[in-house]
């Protein structure tokens, strides 16, 4: 077990690195992207600009750029007094980079783990009756609905939601924007409703589907007959045999899932009601071209893709023993 | 006289599919005592595995129906509400398949699953059902099998698999064992000792055998009386001896010249049947084997029915040829020299 954790950890930080400098190449190719010139404001003289290159490195090579910064993200989460230009900051706004995505860490963990358990329990829940209904007709209105659901993009079902139950006549939910779990957990779970439906529900389609053909396809494998063959109630069969075994697959796909959400892929449910969580951030600043703080989301972001692959190799070999390693 | 276990009567089962309703099992009729093995020989398609689950009501469905009876004990198998006839199922009657290595669920050890079958049908402690399933284990030739009751399948060989498929079936002490293919995964060296296996069992747990196979060598080994079947129906039927010694249907003939064998002349190449067994669906019309048959003349546009036509009491066949004519073109159609006359 230790060699594999090793192992991954290793890998971990390499794909971190990885992610890190593409990302820095990426920013640097872009065209139009010069920071000092944006920075400087309206009607700069060019000493100003030349002052904000010296200040912030943008004269010097590029890769003592990119170590400059990976030491001020670094510098970030470590504990310690640091000058104000030993700081990542955003080149727009000047603030902290580290400090702006823990800001944003409440709203986004709080709608993703909401959003996550509704869907991998209505997901399991739709793929589970669709796939013994198969061919009926409540199948059929469930496969209709699921499609629907995955076809519906975030940002027009988060706005008509918004429009039909937030806005108009007598509003039954608030109009977006995070309540803090700690200041009070009703209004923020109430607050949350709509933006956990609403990020849940292409994920309740897609799970649903695939969960379906898992099923279906297990239905007809060999242990299954066995199994009936012993005598075992169809409950049972379809519980101990068929679900157990289809399950496997959806574990992964809800581990990654779960983890692109959860660093910062919600975009546009947070964009949408206005929850200021990091994918919002990202979003954000992607619109200016800000560079530190796409790198920092980015970096946070895998972080957490790079977790839960981990976690999810361990879990797959706990759920199928032909992978354990013996 | 033994104890009769099962009476197969005019037992037909259809598929309603998009193609049409096809005919699996079309007029099947066979009993069974215990201690015996009858033996079920014939194609892919021929019938034989919906026959065999059939009886435990495997086939059920809502495109399937059934005519007929399937007598075990008094009981009408094919009439029983679902929920009685698993208690039949795994615990009086029960089947092991063809292929061990998906036979098994891969994510339970092999120990749980024989204990499922076991609790299943007889509710006791956990200790104590595992204590079955180690006896069990050992009874079917696992070594160590304190050990081994903890492993996954995929920890065992596909011949170990078998014999722990045979172990979860012997759990309930059945009055009959369906070996459907028992041998075909296996490497021929495990398909003797797999054979032998059942064969032993069948004595110790004084249990009735249908073995179903596609190979007229393994049951050679082990049957009591072999039917054939072709395109859902017995063309054949009668003792070891009376097919391997005087098989009178020309399908029979066809499946004994596809078996090298080391005590006839040695054939210029070894014989196939020609052709490919019928639709299902569109069945020919009289005797079903007729289009490949090289013998079929006039008479064989209508179906002969299935009677006893030989001296031995008991060996009933579906052919119109007289039984001389059939002695005297056996020999070459088993050799491969005969051909469809086109």
């Amino acid at each position: 077990m230790l060699p594999f954790v090793i192992r991954r950890l290793v890998g971990m930080i390499a794909v971190l690195f990885a992610v890190s400098v593409l990302v820095f190449i990426v920013f640097i190719l872009v065209p139009g992207g010069d920071p000092a010139e944006r920075m400087a404001g309206k009607n700069p003289t060019p000493a100003n600009i030349h002052n904000i290159r010296q200040r912030w490195g943008f004269n010097r090579p590029f890769y003592v750029q990119y170590v400059k910064m990976m030491q001020k993200a670094g510098n970030g989460l470590l504990p310690g007094r640091h000058g104000e230009y030993d700081i990542l900051r955003s080149f727009d706004t000047r603030q902290n980079v580290v400090h702006e995505i823990k800001r944003g860490i409440p709203a986004t963990f709080s709608l993703c783990i909401g959003a996550g358990i509704i869907w991998l329990f209505f997901g399991i829940l739709v793929g589970a009756i669709s796939a013994v209904k198969a061919g009926r007709w409540s199948d059929r209105v469930i496969t209709i609905l699921a499609l629907v659901g995955i076809s519906m993009p975030v940002f027009w079902l988060g706005i008509v939601l918004r429009y039909f139950l937030a806005e108009n006549g007598h509003p039954l939910f608030p109009d977006g924007e995070y309540v803090a779990l700690t200041k009070s957990p009703v209004q923020w779970a109430y607050h949350l409703i709509l933006p956990w439906f609403c990020l849940a529900v292409l994920f309740i389609g897609f799970y649903g589907r695939v969960l379906r053909s898992n099923m279906l396809d297990a239905m007809s494998e060999d242990y299954v007959r066995t199994a009936r063959a012993k005598g075992i109630a169809p409950r049972r069969v379809l519980l101990r045999h068929v679900l157990r075994n289809s399950l496997i697959p959806i574990v992964s796909l809800f581990g990654l899932d779960f983890a692109a959400v959860l660093g910062g892929g919600a975009i546009l449910t947070e964009t949408v009601f206005d929850l200021k969580g990091v994918g919002w951030y990202a979003a954000q600043s992607v619109g200016g071209l800000d560079l530190p703080p796409i790198m920092g989301v980015t970096l946070y972001g895998s972080f957490f893709i790079v977790l839960f692959s981990a976690l999810v190799d361990f879990v797959y070999a706990y759920l199928d023993p032909r992978i354990r390693p013996t | 006289m033994a104890e009769r276990l099962l009476d197969v009567g005019g037992l037909k089962v259809r598929f309603a599919t998009e193609d049409g309703i096809v005919r699996a099992v079309d007029g099947v009729d066979f009993s069974l005592d215990r201690g015996k093995v009858l033996g079920i020989v014939g194609e892919s398609g021929s019938g034989k595995s919906v026959t065999a689950m059939t009886l435990l009501g495997l086939t059920r469905d809502k495109n399937t129906s059934f005519e007929g009876q399937v007598t075990y004990k008094g009981e009408n198998l094919l009439a029983l509400p679902e929920s009685r006839l698993r208690s039949v199922r795994g615990n009086q009657i029960a089947m092991i398949f063809q292929d061990p290595m998906t036979s098994l669920n891969p994510v339970y050890t092999v120990g749980d699953q024989i204990i499922e079958a076991i609790v299943t049908h007889d509710p006791m402690g956990k200790s104590a059902a595992k204590r079955r399933a180690v006896e069990l284990l050992r009874q079917v030739g696992i070594p160590n099998p304190q050990q081994r009751v903890d492993d996954y399948p995929h920890q065992f060989s596909g011949g170990m698999r078998q014999r722990a498929m045979i172990a979860m079936a012997l759990s309930c002490n059945p009055d009959i064992l369906i070996a459907d293919e028992p041998t075909t995964a296996l490497d021929v060296t495990i398909q003797a000792q797999i054979l032998e296996l059942l064969d032993r069992l069948r004595a110790d747990f004084d249990s009735a055998v249908i073995l179903i196979t596609h190979d007229l060598g393994v049951v050679a080994e082990v049957a009591d009386e072999i039917l054939v079947m072709y395109a859902g129906r017995i063309v054949e039927r009668g003792s070891k001896r009376d097919l391997f010694y005087d098989p009178q249907h020309p399908y029979t003939w066809g499946l004994l010249g596809s078996i090298p064998r080391l005590d006839r002349p040695k054939p210029k190449k070894l014989h196939s049947i020609e052709g490919t067994p019928p639709s299902l669906i569109n069945l020919p019309q009289g005797c079903k084997f007729r289009p490949r048959c090289p013998h079929a003349f006039e008479k064989c546009q209508e179906e002969p029915e299935l009677k006893n036509r030989v001296e031995a009491v008991g060996h009933l066949d579906r052919c119109w040829l007289p039984v001389d004519d059939k002695r005297g073109l056996r020999e070459a159609t088993i050799a491969g020299e005969a051909r469809v006359a086109s």
